[in-house]
């Protein structure tokens, strides 16, 4: 049975509006300029196949369904309780084999001594095996070291030549694809139509083409290397009570991608609405919108959140038969922090957008629209919107890195997600004690601040290659410098 | 001037009943007076005379906005909010759920949050200036670009691991200062060291990089060329030429934080053991005190209002074009 929970909802429709804005984009040469500036940067472009590495993740840990239990009541199918989504089924294994507590990464042992009976009836206080990593090993102490090195480089073999294949693949598709339509820019590679192998070299021409390419084949042969290690061993360790780190830092990937673009899509109406009737309509409009954002502005807004989760974490303890299951519940939490981290971005962005209408509204086709009598809303949607796009475009991938980091502080001082939701800050809040423990525990947070690094800096990079090609102010100074 | 500033100040009255009707509206549309004596006297066999008596003597036993069996004036007055919140513009902040007197405790618990707060901006203010001058030398060569990356990486680090980090390497593995807690007097040295440190790093990312912008944008600029035309040395025209002139942007976001200074920071007190308002105002939300909650409010955004003030102040001060009235 598909369970549609309402970050899902929202995660589908963000889904929805970028496909449809990428059509409307397509046809509309001007519009398409900007981003072919992005794509001539091979930073901006190695990041983004990092990104949707990322996406692709949290987009298939977005499609929930409850499994079907075997036995049926009344000839109804019962449904399992827990709501899993399309990544669990695919991680099955990882998460199925869970220890009895911590071990280290690629260890075939637990991390605690425990009492043991051997079998000439002695108690022996020793590390145990586990019971699923490295369980193929007869004597690990020994074979350890060779086996990961062994699977690594199959590994890495392995991802590389389904790499190679499959690009290969897409080149054939693609060159046979696109000789229907002959481009000849800068970006996109000029096309032999009788050798397709001639096309690949040309594109290979290319500066972000080669770097993309590099990265793809990097990123294959990793993946391929943790496949195939995690099918027998715990890659990144497990936790306390034995879970996978890697599961589990996989599943705070679409945690921290929720926060950083729902809240955005949430608080985006806003302060589009805003921030443009305010610069445009002025008088009392103004007044009172330059009030509201004083006022939500000048509260800190670390204040104003904790206040405002704490007061809904109440509400929603006091209305239990609202939510069927408990991932629906946890979800509802985080779509409210979402909210409420809209809530408190969104002044920012306001003043920024009403100002640029400001200055907007005195332009000469504007005043022209004026005085030929064009009405005030088709001067808003025509002229004044597509105008501030950039900026929100700038904002709202700027916005993003911040808004990851800022989920992980406020999970860890218990003001963020719901305890049961995996996310960074909760995977580090976890493993915050472990640090003390001797000897130490390091893979979870090690693993929690890895993940998120890359997804960080990924956007970071990302965001700055998006802001270089459509802010028309940093043109004009690279232009002169 | 004088006028202006007395312009600014009657505008901050609205804006500050905003901020407390907004935060007594966040905290009563699920909190009743019922559920916060509850919570005080203990959650489980209260009697309703106990609540009741709690609520009286603590004030909460009124309407929450509207006194609709009161006459006159006292139709507004004789209600929580305006015998609660609103005796805050006098400066009265109440007291807080134990007993204890809000103004008295923001008075003591300022000391140590200003300790931590006021090294970590000035250090602070002081590396990421350097460095982005640094970097602003030497534009568009390999080190700049060096610089900017290791901007862009340091900043995509959670601040959490600085703090993490931080405290694993100082204190536990090199037991080089205590992993938390605070003493007065020249002891808190040691105390103060490791927060300030950790502060500075967490932002040293994106605040040079902050920097870096507005030197390049101003590097621009005509005069600089003029300045260069004249035969001044790189070095001069930085300092005394684009330094100056920059100080505009660099003062709209620098001024208005420091009288949030007070406030503290909630996370590095919390996670440092620190008796400051940040880590007061942590406990108060998770204890649901909302005299405390409201106070810390209202103080906050009383200065972050003043911070807006002395923006503006600033600003004749640097640029001799600016004139407020």
């Amino acid at each position: 049975m598909p369970v549609l929970l309402w970050t899902d909802a929202m995660i589908f429709l963000l889904l929805a509006t970028v496909v449809a804005a990428a059509l409307w984009i397509r046809k509309r040469p001007h519009l398409v300029l900007p981003w072919q500036r992005v794509a001539k940067g091979s930073v901006g472009m190695v990041s983004l196949l990092l990104l949707s590495l990322f996406v692709l993740v949290g987009l298939l840990d977005t499609m929930h369904y409850r499994a079907a239990l075997p036995e049926k009541s009344n000839g109804q199918t019962v449904y399992s309780a827990e709501v899993l989504s399309v990544f669990d089924a695919l991680a099955k294994g990882i998460k199925s084999r869970s220890e009895k507590t911590y071990s280290a990464p690629l260890s075939a042992y637990l991390y605690a001594k425990e009492s043991m009976e051997t079998s000439d009836g002695k108690i022996l206080r020793d590390y145990p095996r586990l019971r699923y990593g490295g369980i193929h090993l007869a004597d690990p102490q020994h074979e350890l070291l060779g086996d990961v090195l062994k699977r690594t480089v199959i590994g890495a073999l392995a991802g590389l030549l389904i790499a190679v294949l499959l690009i290969a693949v897409s080149n054939v598709l693609l060159h046979f694809f696109l000789k229907v339509r002959t481009v000849g820019s800068s970006t996109v590679p000029e096309i032999n139509k009788d050798n397709w192998i001639a096309t690949f070299t040309n594109a290979m021409k290319i500066k972000p083409c080669r770097a993309l390419l590099i990265t793809a084949l990097l990123l294959a042969m990793l993946l391929g290397v943790t496949v195939n290690l995690a099918a027998v061993y715990h890659v990144m360790g497990t936790d306390k009570v034995g879970q996978d780190v890697l599961y589990l830092a996989l599943k705070s990937i679409r945690t921290g991608l929720v926060i950083g673009t729902v809240t955005t899509l949430v608080m985006l109406p806003f302060a589009l609405l805003l921030g443009i009737a305010a610069g445009y309509l002025r008088g009392w409009v103004d007044d009172v919108i330059q009030y509201l954002y004083t006022v939500l502005s000048s509260i800190p807004s670390v204040l104003l959140i904790a206040a405002a989760v704490l007061m809904m974490q109440v509400y929603i303890e006091m209305h239990p038969e609202w939510f069927d299951t408990s991932a629906a519940r946890a979800d509802l939490r985080l779509l409210f922090l979402c909210l409420i981290l809209g809530v408190t971005s969104w002044t920012g962005l306001c003043r920024l957008l009403r100002g640029e209408t400001l200055k907007l509204r005195e332009m000469e086709y504007i005043q022209a629209a004026q005085a030929f009598g064009v009405s005030s809303s088709r001067i808003l949607t025509r002229h004044i919107v597509p105008n501030v796009m950039h900026i929100v475009l700038i904002a709202v991938v700027m916005d993003f890195s911040s808004l990851v980091l800022a989920e992980a502080v406020l999970s860890y001082v218990g003001v963020g997600v719901d305890p049961s939701t995996m996310s960074f800050g909760t995977l580090i809040n976890s493993a915050r004690l472990e640090m003390g423990r001797e000897p130490m525990v390091w893979w979870t947070l090690a693993a929690a601040f890895g993940f998120m690094l890359v997804l960080v800096l990924a956007a970071n990079l990302f965001a700055d290659a998006v802001r270089d090609a459509f802010d028309p102010r940093l043109n004009r100074t690279e232009a002169v410098a | 001037m004088i006028a202006y500033l007395i312009r600014r100040i009657l505008y901050a009255i609205p804006i500050l009943i905003g901020v407390n009707l907004l935060t007594f509206s966040l905290f009563f549309v699920v909190n009743t007076a019922d559920d916060m004596a509850r919570m005080q006297l203990g959650m489980k066999r209260v009697t309703p005379e106990a609540i009741a008596k709690w609520k009286q003597q603590h004030g909460y036993d009124k309407p929450l906005l509207f006194n609709a069996q009161a006459e006159g004036m006292s139709k507004i007055s004789d209600t929580i909010f305006f015998q609660k919140s609103a005796r805050m513009f006098a400066f009265d902040f109440g007291s807080s759920n134990d007993g204890r007197n809000v103004a008295r405790e923001i008075q003591t618990r300022m000391l140590p949050s200003l300790a931590i707060a006021l090294p970590t901006f000035l250090i602070g203010l002081l590396i990421y200036i350097t460095f982005a001058l640094l970097m602003t030398l030497f534009r568009a060569t390999a080190l700049d670009i060096m610089g900017v990356s290791l901007c862009v990486l340091l900043m995509s680090i959670s601040g959490l691991f600085y703090i993490i980090g931080g405290q694993f390497v100082a204190s536990k593995l090199w037991h080089w200062v205590p992993i938390s807690g605070y003493a007065g007097g020249l002891d808190s040295i040691k105390f103060v060291l490791l927060p300030v440190l950790i502060g500075v790093m967490g932002s040293i990312g994106s605040s040079s990089r902050w920097y870096r912008t507005i030197f390049l944008e101003e590097i621009g600029k005509d005069y600089v060329r003029t300045a260069r035309a004249k035969g001044l040395s790189e070095l001069r025209v930085l300092f005394r030429h684009v330094l100056k002139n920059a100080m505009i942007p660099i003062l709209t976001g620098v001024v208005v934080v420091i009288p949030l200074l007070f406030m503290g920071s909630l996370l590095t007190e919390s996670f440092f053991g620190i008796p400051g308002l940040g880590s007061y105002t942590i406990d108060a939300i998770n204890a649901q005190d909302f005299g405390v909650v409201r106070a810390m409010v209202f103080l906050g955004s009383m200065l972050y209002i003043a911070g807006l003030v002395l923006t503006d102040i600033s600003y004749t001060i640097v640029d001799p074009r600016v004139r407020l009235q």
